[in-house]
């Protein structure tokens, strides 16, 4: 659309136009970063398809390193995906009214990745053409079933939150939006569903939100506990703890905290929403991932240090091979750059201005990449029998070209999901209303 | 093996029956069994396809596949054979490294060298004690993680106490793989080594393997159904490897029949790492008063 779509719409508040403007306009630069995530996409489905004809045989995963990037990858997005509940449900439900500008962001970060861990979960298969045994030959004992179950419900919730929190917003941009190519008009009469704002529409909305927020949050904890699961479930060094659910569902939450923060900083910065997201919004944000981060500190120690302490056989091993070993760089890497100097730097108030807290984010979010990696290939490279009488190949796990494009191609899916999403719907609630004797109207006021 | 297990024959025995008793694969022919094979003329054989039908075939085109031997069908598989618990029992004081089960074995599963089924692994329990060969398989495990963890019911568990692995149901998850404590799974990464196979799958000879699911030792279901001993057991030159049934109460190398409890109890057989609770019904005799010498390389598996 060209500027004189902008000239010609009229905005009936300062407010709407701030917050609108960027569903009518397209700039050159979001349209050079949508190619640019379609070409990783390209490259990725190039991968894809080498591994579809070939087999697996094109990653370097062998018989005993028999899960590689692709699942450490699912089991990061599965964490950030439990942002959504923390803004639309933790946050809300204690009545954080600073936090309500973000809850938006969150929850279309939240669909985006579940959606991503569930299609990188089918990348990792064997057969993706069997994909419906997993309904029609469904044995529920399995963890892998659990978790079939509990992401589908999670998505489900995820995007009627999404959805329902959307609609006024929606019906908003179909009523006031008059400067727009007629599919877009036809996208916001469909999905606006006949909302009017109507006291009784209102009413239902209210409650409906009210228990998808509360209905998310044990969805949430169960959906990275179960995740846990999948290799608490088994014997391997690392696994084998009782430690894992609270450990991922710690990790996770500090992960998506500080991908909250990425996404702010360039949301605000693309989209001129200075005035809505605020430093304030920043500096809380700093202190609330110091926070969790530090309960992840604590749940770091206690997955450690037992085993670090006994060094019992191959649990032994694993912890040498982490602390000292062939990934002690990765892992110390993890450890200080990505958990320890993030909560020493965030305690000052300078470090939770917006440029130095969009860099420690990046390393707290790199590092919570690398430590899923960590905590899923290592220890599958120390089973209880020694590794003998296998090809060379079989001792090392060094990610192949296909493995690397497909992943990279994977985060690229999410950022094309979380983009077209900002790009189509208000990504600040616009529409307020009245709820209760509490008066929304001064949640924007920062 | 279907009468008293004490009667099984010697070992010689077996390998004849194993040739007389083998399967003839006629070049593009698929067929499951043979029930007829007799002369025709010098060039022409009869035999019948698996639809019923007598034909004939040049001699010069039918081609010995003794290896190829056909077992049941996916469904028939799950079953396991009635009446028995089959049980293994390793002798790690006879064990040199000859490594003919794992040639044997890698030639009747069509595996390559790279990824066999089973290992003859060096062992040395600590610094002091003296290092020894443990030949490893699948040990059939009663409670076995593998087949809980399975999210289709592709591995599972049979009455006579096989677990099996079906390729037409696998969804190659690997999470039985990370699940078995004891490494005994491999994966079909890339396409099978053998190219097409044209006989029909069944888990009892895990032949065909397919791309994209995972294999693992099975105990040669197909074997024991025709009353012969796994492929392993037969092929092992020092007899380290017995082989029976726990209702019997009977073990044998191919050579001698022993009971299984009195072995156990007089050469203190044990199961690896029976703290982990997966009832393993492979047996192994600690490696004391070696017949052979620790040797790295020698003549038979250099
Ligand atoms: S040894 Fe491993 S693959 Fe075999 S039954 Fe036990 S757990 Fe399953
Ligand atoms: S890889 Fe196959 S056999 Fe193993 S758990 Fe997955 S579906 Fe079951």
């Amino acid at each position: 659309m060209s500027k004189s779509n902008i000239e010609l719409q009229k905005f009936r508040t300062k407010r709407g136009k701030r917050l609108l403007t960027h569903l009518i306009s397209t700039s050159l630069q979001y349209k050079l970063w949508i190619a640019f995530l379609l070409l990783l996409i390209v490259l990725g489905l190039i991968g894809y398809y080498r591994q579809l004809r070939y087999g697996l045989v094109v990653t370097a995963m062998r018989d005993y390193t028999s899960w590689g990037i692709y699942i450490s990858n699912f089991v990061f997005f599965v964490a950030i995906s439990l942002v959504g509940s923390l803004f639309s449900s933790i946050l809300k439900l204690n009545k954080n009214l600073w936090a309500r500008p973000l809850t938006r962001i969150s929850e279309i970060i939240a669909v985006a990745a579940i959606i991503c861990a569930a299609v990188i979960i089918i990348v990792d298969m064997g057969r993706p053409d069997r994909i419906f045994y997993v309904i029609t030959h469904l044995r529920i004992q399995s963890p892998i079933i659990w978790d079939v179950i509990i992401i589908s419900t999670y998505l489900v919730i995820s995007i009627l939150l999404l959805y329902i929190s959307l609609l006024p917003d929606i019906a908003l941009c179909r009523d006031r939006l008059t400067e727009i190519p007629k599919w877009k008009k036809t996208l916001y009469r469909i999905t606006a569903i006949n909302w009017h704002n109507h006291p009784k529409q209102i009413a239902m909305l209210q409650k409906v939100n009210k228990i998808l927020a509360i209905a998310i949050l044990p969805v949430a904890f169960a959906i990275h506990t179960v995740t846990s699961w999948l290799f608490a479930t088994t014997w391997r060094p690392g696994w084998d703890s009782t430690n894992l659910g609270p450990y991922f569902v710690s990790g996770a939450f500090m992960a998506g905290a500080a991908v909250i923060i990425v996404a702010m900083y360039f949301v605000r910065k693309h989209l001129k929403l200075s005035k809505y997201i605020t430093n304030i919004h920043f500096d809380k944000m700093g202190k609330l991932l110091v926070l969790l981060s530090l309960v992840y500190l604590y749940f770091n120690i206690n997955e450690y240090l037992g085993p670090a302490f006994k060094m019992v056989g191959v649990e032994g091993e694993h912890i040498t091979e982490l602390f000292v070993g062939n990934y002690a760089p990765m892992y110390w890497f993890v450890q200080l750059g990505g958990l320890i100097l993030p909560i020493i730097f965030l305690m000052f108030n300078r470090f939770r201005k917006p440029l130095p807290i969009l860099i420690i984010s990046i390393f707290v979010v790199l590092g919570a990449w690398f430590k899923r990696f960590l905590i899923v290939i290592p220890s599958l490279q120390h089973p209880y029998l020694p590794i003998q009488g296998v090809d060379e190949s079989y001792l090392h796990y060094n990610p192949t070209w296909e493995e690397w494009a497909i992943t990279i191609s994977s985060f690229a899916w999410l950022l094309l999901i979380i983009t077209v999403l900002i790009k189509l719907f208000p990504v600040i609630p616009i529409k307020k209303y009245k709820q209760g004797s509490e008066t929304i109207f001064k949640q924007n006021i920062f | 093996m279907e009468n008293d297990t004490t009667k099984i024959p010697a070992r010689r025995k077996f390998l004849i029956d194993l040739s007389n008793g083998s399967v003839l694969a006629i070049y593009g022919l698929s067929y499951n069994s043979i029930s007829s094979c007799k002369q025709a003329s010098e060039e022409k054989t009869t035999l019948m396809t698996t639809d019923g039908k007598l034909v004939q075939v040049p001699n010069s085109e039918i081609e010995e596949m003794e290896h190829l031997s056909h077992g049941a069908s996916p469904k028939e598989a799950r079953k396991g054979i009635p009446g028995k618990k089959f049980v293994m029992v390793v002798d790690l004081a006879k064990c040199k490294n000859a490594k003919n089960c794992i040639e044997a074995c890698d030639k009747h599963h069509n595996l390559t060298p790279d990824r066999p089924y089973i290992k003859v692994l060096k062992m040395q329990d600590n610094e002091k004690s003296a290092p020894y060969w443990m030949p490893k398989k699948c040990f059939q495990c009663d409670n076995p993680p593998c087949v809980k963890v399975c999210p289709v019911g592709a591995t599972y568990k049979r009455t006579d106490g096989i677990v099996l692995v079906d390729n037409e149901r696998c969804i190659g998850c690997r999470f039985c793989m990370a699940a078995c404590p004891y490494s005994a799974r491999v994966f079909n990464w890339g396409a099978p080594p053998e190219g097409k196979l044209d006989i029909p799958y069944s888990p009892e000879t895990s032949l065909p393997s397919q791309i994209g699911t995972v294999a693992k030792c099975d105990f040669c279901p197909e074997m024991l159904r025709q009353n012969k001993l796994p492929h392993c057991v037969t092929s092992c030159p020092n007899g380290v490897i017995y082989f029976g049934d726990e209702i019997d109460d009977t073990v044998t190398n191919g050579e001698e029949t022993v009971r299984l409890s009195t072995l156990l109890k007089e050469k203190a057989g044990y199961r690896y790492m029976e703290e982990l609770g997966t009832k393993p019904r492979v047996y192994y005799l600690p490696p004391v008063d070696r017949l052979f010498p620790f040797e790295e390389t020698t003549q038979e598996n250099s």
